[in-house]
């Protein structure tokens, strides 16, 4: 299984890389939505895509739209992991196509229990 | 701050007799975490000093309190995938074939908790089930803690509990954001019938009988005594085609032969025809 997380923040990737390590995972990483595109295009198709809303350069939000738009990765998993914790960014963010949405802060556990809930890992 | 052997004792023999439950040698580290917390609220020094109040009376406030920290679970919305796939693709669809002439179910949660088990129930039902909107459905939910009901009632939960097992589309679809908190919507919390309930007591004669229990959890804390009277109890108001499931890793097995498994993953369970 290999997962793709997006975030500005080197803890944040830090921290979800050993959870999906843990989990199983080949985790990739980007510092924006703009380099996940380009790693979308160089790498092997994620199983997973872990996203931020706020980044510089090409925010998540973008990155999702974008992703959509692509015939390729229509179908490919993503879940905004994000400080946002409004009603209307969770209905924009899975409006724009996301399948699932963690709120910030986060643990192990619940990372795993979204995945099952995604039917990639039993949580 | 550490409990003391004789308060240890002492809190052990309290909730055996006041709720059924087991407390070990070695779960002093549950009284710590569970009670400092009530004894600084309640203005005391320590959990010593608490429990020298409760030696003078354990039928106040401060004793209910203590009983509602003390089985007060973590739990999370649809905890475990297994039960809730086999109620979604088996069980579920039995009952609604089974009852198609009455249009009736009735369904009881009896460890509700912080209520995430219950409105996790009912909002599968409501997505995967739409033509139950047109039958009497009556959902039960007990607890021992008062505590936890008035939480249920208000169906209120913090950002952390929202982030547990809930799947965002029905985060957005049920809930409203209420400050920091959110809220599930009056439309299921009114749909549940809330009621305090203590399963190792003697108040089995009111409840009527169900097609479907939930008891997930909290068998564990019981001793074998309580958990054969328990079952037995469970037996006489299940009805004799409906399914009891227990925490997945809960069984009867050695408990009470009259259940059979009807699918061990999700410790699903219904009792052997005579």
């Amino acid at each position: 299984m290999r997962a793709l997380v997006v975030d500005d923040s080197a803890v944040i990737r830090t921290v979800l890389t050993r959870i999906l390590a843990g989990l199983g995972f080949e985790v990739v990483s980007a510092v924006n939505g703009k380099e996940a595109l380009e790693k979308l295009e160089v790498c092997k198709r994620p199983d997973l895509t872990l996203v931020d809303w706020n980044m510089p350069e090409m925010n998540g939000y973008e990155f999702i739209r974008a992703v959509r738009a692509d015939t390729r990765w229509r179908d490919m998993p993503i879940m905004m992991v994000t400080t946002e914790t409004e009603m209307e960014q969770v209905v924009r963010a899975l409006a724009a196509g996301a399948n699932e949405y963690l709120m910030k802060p986060f643990t192990p556990e619940m990372v795993q229990e979204k995945l099952a809930i995604l039917g990639i890992a039993q949580g | 701050m550490t409990v003391q052997a004789s308060d240890f004792r002492f809190l052990a023999d309290f909730m055996r007799d006041a709720a059924a439950i087991v407390l070990e040698p070695g779960k002093e580290y549950l009284v710590d975490s569970r009670l400092a917390p009530v004894a600084s609220q309640a203005g005391f020094s320590g959990i010593s000093a608490l429990v020298q109040e409760l030696r003078r009376s354990t039928h106040s406030p401060l004793a209910q309190k203590v009983i509602d920290a003390m089985t007060t679970n973590e739990t999370s919305f649809f905890r475990d995938a297994a039960p809730y796939q086999h109620l979604r693709k088996a069980v579920l669809p039995a009952l609604i074939e089974a009852r198609r002439n009455e249009r009736a179910l009735s369904i009881w949660c009896a460890a509700a908790s912080s209520g995430q088990e219950p409105y996790s129930m009912l909002m599968m039902m409501r997505e995967e089930f739409p033509q139950l909107a047109n039958w009497n459905v009556r959902f039960l939910a007990t607890d021992i803690s008062q505590e936890m009901l008035q939480r249920c009632r208000a169906g209120t939960y913090s950002q952390l509990e929202v982030n547990r097992g809930l799947p965002a589309p029905l985060l957005v679809k049920y809930f409203t954001k209420r400050g920091i908190d959110w809220q599930i919507d009056e439309r299921l919390r009114s749909a549940i019938e809330w009621r305090e309930f203590n399963l190792a007591g003697r108040a089995w004669l009111g409840l009527p009988s169900f097609d479907l229990i939930m008891l997930r959890n909290v068998m564990i804390y019981f001793d074998l005594q309580t958990k054969r009277s328990i079952l037995a109890n469970m037996r006489k108001v299940l009805r004799p085609d409906g399914y009891l499931f227990l925490g997945t890793a809960e069984t009867t097995l050695n408990i009470d032969e009259r259940f059979q498994s009807e699918q061990a993953q999700s410790s699903c369970y219904r009792v052997r025809a005579a």
